[in-house]
């Protein structure tokens, strides 16, 4: 039998670099303090509560109505993102035009502006008497307190997500594929629907998928715009809060668990679909 | 028949292409030859409709295509590194010109299907019309790209490097499958490539370019044994430049004894090795600095290296120094 | 007939493209921005003036800053080792922990709250511990620094990690061959080449960790002159009516995002680091 000259067995593969004892080890506890210890506090909190009790708070009737609202809302937003995203993402990789880099340095405002800031200054916006409230009013368009002010708050919170998700794919897509769709006899029509769209078409979902998932979580920039009213316009991150506030943690933890459930499951099935289709093209 | 009349393209200030005039005849294999930023692939892509001229004039069969949109052309194209549409089977890839046309003049769906079966059988690839072209090795692509650019039954095919990214293998089978195709079909057709060997291979006539302009049109022995300028005779095959202007090919040298009274030269032999069927010798010419390359049967003893030998040229060529420049 | 380049649109629909891209991008972007510093300002300069500088003001931004200075240097250090153990070594399990990094991200900041207040809250599994050991974390700056950190945990790590994976380990393995010891490698070889992707995640880590709301609001308590940063303090002035003085607060953290984004860009073009989506 040969025996073994490695300085000792290790289940990584042998480096010559140092320092992975120490990285990693210090990476796995700081992890573990701060995002898997707490995080599974939510987990433990809402196994403690009993099957019964979880579906009683975390599907009230109350709590119903807000996910409804949250995802619809989300949804929404994420759809009209999907859309005029991708339409920004086009045109600033395809075009060329006077302050593109402005414009393309202010798609990322809403990463960097807080949230708080952009609730009020979208309140300030929307509400019946503000800047763009007050042409809307008078034709019986109401958005601020309604689902519609929500939706707005997320599609300014989730707009970069698709931008930047399409961006570097509609980059990368060859000039010279469109050129064959051209010399096959393809108008500009068929080739964007044929060629291009299906192209861009996964990095459009993940960056319909991230904005939906942020908005289904967001919480400063809606509840300006919102008015929280239980019922019509209580998103489920607000009654989360509310919950708190009435001491009543079980509730907040049933209804934090149905959220972040959901926002596992549609991240995970993003990662898989895209996973199959990387396998399936071979690339 | 083709013809390309008088076509001027600038890109900004950069001159590609001035003046050229070139005749294509029906089921002719013409390449465009020449270094990267003679012009070729900007030719081969007016032709298609790509691009367009600032000047001159694009006819097939005496009809003015010039103002034709590409898609209207009913040219082939096949590109550098392919560019299939990654997103669809190999099949939908090959079908996609036929399938895009007007109602009108589109065939029936089994109809398509059954002409993307048959041209997979052409290119040899027959039951790989599920695969996605990411599944598929980098010669394989290149027929797939190939198909596609047939299926709309193209009056002219045109080709930029076809083989250029590809390995040294793969490459040389498909250049003679290449052949074999273009014989039994007839189609008339363009490639662009910057390798001499491959152009002098397959083409019935080489277009050699060198800054935008054609240098010279002809067989490939005409470009080989004849050629026009200065840059011809050193792009298309090896030559040596002597000092007092003249262009002789490695195997247009022949080392003679001092006894034959033909030394037309003393060179002094830095280096021989073998070179397939010849030895390759190198070494400086006598008096200069110069370096000539020459060629020795293989059968011959090769001389030895320190030696100075006496050589003298069987062929040569002068070109009217305008053209050296 | 008018020729334009196959591969791309006439210049008609090209103009239409970016008008209507344009307008899109006033309307939620550029106008909310121009809201919050018009609003500020919209009784003069002298009540923008009063408001911020305000001892409850002050007192927040004195804690938004305090917050952020602890805060970014640990994830700072975390990123650090966290690139350092995924891109230069291989090891089972390495994209398990790619996706715990991530994890913060799929996380609602009202949940990111909850989860601190459900551990050590007066309610929570520690609670009662730290109550009879004197300890506060909830309702205190430990918890806003606890959430901060949470919530921005995964910025520096995500910058890092595809840019020291797109180098390799080529020149720590040169180093190393020259007979520099491991401190020495990365701090003269490693830091300099990713020093400006650094910089990238610790601008946007920054950013986020100043402009928190949900988490923080749900840890902090609203202790008005303790417990409160800027972003929740625009809140309770907006609560109370006090427009001006919410949006006087409101325009200096818009600012910041302004600054942000211009050293964004900056770092973007000029040392040609992505643009990808980071969140």
């Amino acid at each position: 039998m040969p025996s073994m000259t490695t300085r000792k067995a290790s289940w990584r593969a042998p480096s010559v670099l140092p320092g992975f004892g120490l990285t990693f080890g210090f990476s796995l506890a700081w992890l573990s303090l701060i995002v898997l210890i707490p995080l599974s506090t939510l987990f433990l909190k809402s196994a403690g509560m009993g099957w019964h009790a979880f579906v009683d708070v975390g599907f009230s009737s109350r709590a119903l109505t807000a996910y409804r609202l949250s995802f619809g809302t989300a949804i929404a937003a994420a759809f009209v993102n999907a859309v005029f995203g991708l339409l920004v993402a086009w045109v600033l990789v395809r075009y060329e035009f006077p302050g593109k880099r402005v414009v393309s340095a202010l798609v990322d405002l809403p990463f960097a502006l807080p949230t708080a800031v952009a609730g009020i200054a979208l309140t300030a916006l929307y509400a019946p008497s503000g800047w763009v409230g007050q042409y809307l009013d008078p034709l019986g368009i109401k958005v601020a307190f309604t689902p519609i002010g929500i939706t707005v708050a997320l599609i300014f919170i989730g707009l970069p997500f698709v931008v930047r998700s399409v961006e570097p794919v509609l980059a990368d897509l060859g000039k010279d594929v469109e050129e064959a769709a051209a010399t096959l006899g393809a108008n500009r029509a068929q080739t964007f629907a044929r060629v291009i769209f299906p192209a861009i078409l996964p990095a459009l979902f993940t960056g319909f998928a991230l904005a939906f998932a942020r908005g289904v979580g967001e919480y400063g920039s809606v509840i300006f715009i919102s008015g929280n009213m239980p019922g019509r316009t209580e998103i489920a991150p607000l009654l989360i809060v509310t919950q708190l506030e009435q001491y009543n943690y079980d509730g907040a933890t049933a209804i934090a668990m149905v959220m972040m459930l959901v926002s596992f499951a549609v991240l995970f099935t993003l990662n898989a679909l895209q996973s199959i289709r990387r396998r399936r093209l071979g690339a | 028949m083709i013809r390309v009349q008088n076509i001027t393209k600038r890109f900004g200030n950069y001159p590609a292409l001035h003046g050229i005039d070139l005749e294509i005849q029906p089921g002719e294999f013409i390449a465009l030859l020449g270094p990267s930023g003679s012009g070729k692939t900007t030719l081969l892509r007016i032709i298609a409709g790509l691009e367009f001229q600032d000047e001159g004039h694009v006819y097939f069969d005496g009809q003015d295509v010039s103002d034709i949109p590409v898609g209207k052309r009913n040219v082939g194209f096949v590109f550098q590194q392919y560019a299939l549409f990654r997103h669809m089977t190999v099949a939908d890839n090959i079908a996609f010109g036929l399938s895009v046309r007007k109602a009108r003049l589109r065939p029936a769906k089994a109809e398509i299907k059954e002409r993307a079966q048959e041209l997979l059988r052409v290119v040899q690839l027959e039951g790989l019309g599920d695969r996605y072209p990411g599944q598929l090795s980098g010669g394989q692509r290149q027929r797939v790209a190939l198909a596609r650019a047939l299926a709309i039954e193209p009056s002219l095919l045109l080709l930029d490097e076809p083989f250029g990214a590809l390995d040294a293998k793969v490459r040389k089978d498909l250049r003679r499958w290449l052949r074999d195709l273009h014989k039994q079909m007839g189609l008339t057709s363009i490639f662009v490539t910057h390798d001499q060997e491959e152009a002098l291979e397959l083409a019935d006539r080489v277009v050699v370019m060198d800054h935008g302009r054609i240098d010279q049109i002809g067989t490939p022995e005409q470009v080989y044994m004849e050629p026009a300028t200065a840059f011809v005779s050193h792009f298309v095959g090896e030559t040596n430049r002597l000092p007092d202007g003249r262009h002789i090919r490695p195997h247009d040298i022949e080392i003679v004894t001092a006894a034959s009274g033909r030394g037309e030269g003393q060179l002094l032999v830095d280096n021989v090795f073998r070179k397939g069927g010849a030895w390759r010798v190198e070494g400086r010419l006598h008096g200069s600095e110069t370096i000539v390359e020459i060629d020795v049967d293989a059968h011959e003893p090769p001389p030895g290296i320190g030696q100075t030998v006496a050589i003298a040229a069987r062929r040569a060529r002068t070109f009217a120094l305008a053209e050296e420049a | 007939m008018r020729r334009h380049a196959p591969g791309t649109e006439s210049r008609t629909a090209q103009v239409l493209l970016i008008g209507l891209a344009l307008t899109f991008l006033a309307f939620f972007l550029m106008l909310p921005l121009v809201a919050v510093f018009s609003e500020a300002l919209k009784q003069g300069i002298r009540p923008f003036l009063d408001a911020v500088t305000n001892p409850d003001a002050f007192s927040a931004i004195r804690l938004t800053l305090i917050i952020a200075a602890i805060s970014v240097p640990l994830n700072m250090v975390f990123g650090l080792a966290a690139s350092w153990a995924i891109t230069k070594f291989s090891f089972p399990g390495k994209n398990l922990l790619l996706t715990l990094i991530d994890l913060p991200f799929s996380v609602s900041p009202v949940v990111s709250g909850l989860i601190f207040v459900l551990l050590f809250g007066a309610q929570g599994l520690l609670g009662p511990w730290l109550s009879a050991h004197g300890v506060k974390i909830i309702f205190a700056v430990p918890g806003i620094i606890l959430a901060t950190v949470f919530i921005t945990f995964p910025f520096v790590a995500r910058e890092l990690i595809p840019l020291m994976m797109e180098q390799g380990k080529d020149d720590e393995e040169a180093a190393l061959s020259l007979g520099a010891n491991g401190w020495q490698t990365f701090w003269h070889v490693t830091l300099p080449n990713i020093r400006w992707g650094l910089l990238y995640g610790v601008l946007l880590c920054n950013a986020r960790a100043m402009g928190e709301f949900g988490a923080v609001s749900v840890v902090s308590g609203h202790i008005r002159g303790e417990t409160n940063t800027m972003p929740l303090h625009v809140e309770i002035l907006y609560n109370e009516y006090d427009f001006v003085g919410a949006f006087a607060v409101a325009s200096l953290l818009a600012a910041l995002a302004l600054v942000t984004l211009v050293l964004k860009s900056v770092l973007e073009w000029r040392f040609d680091l992505h643009s990808g989506a980071s969140h």
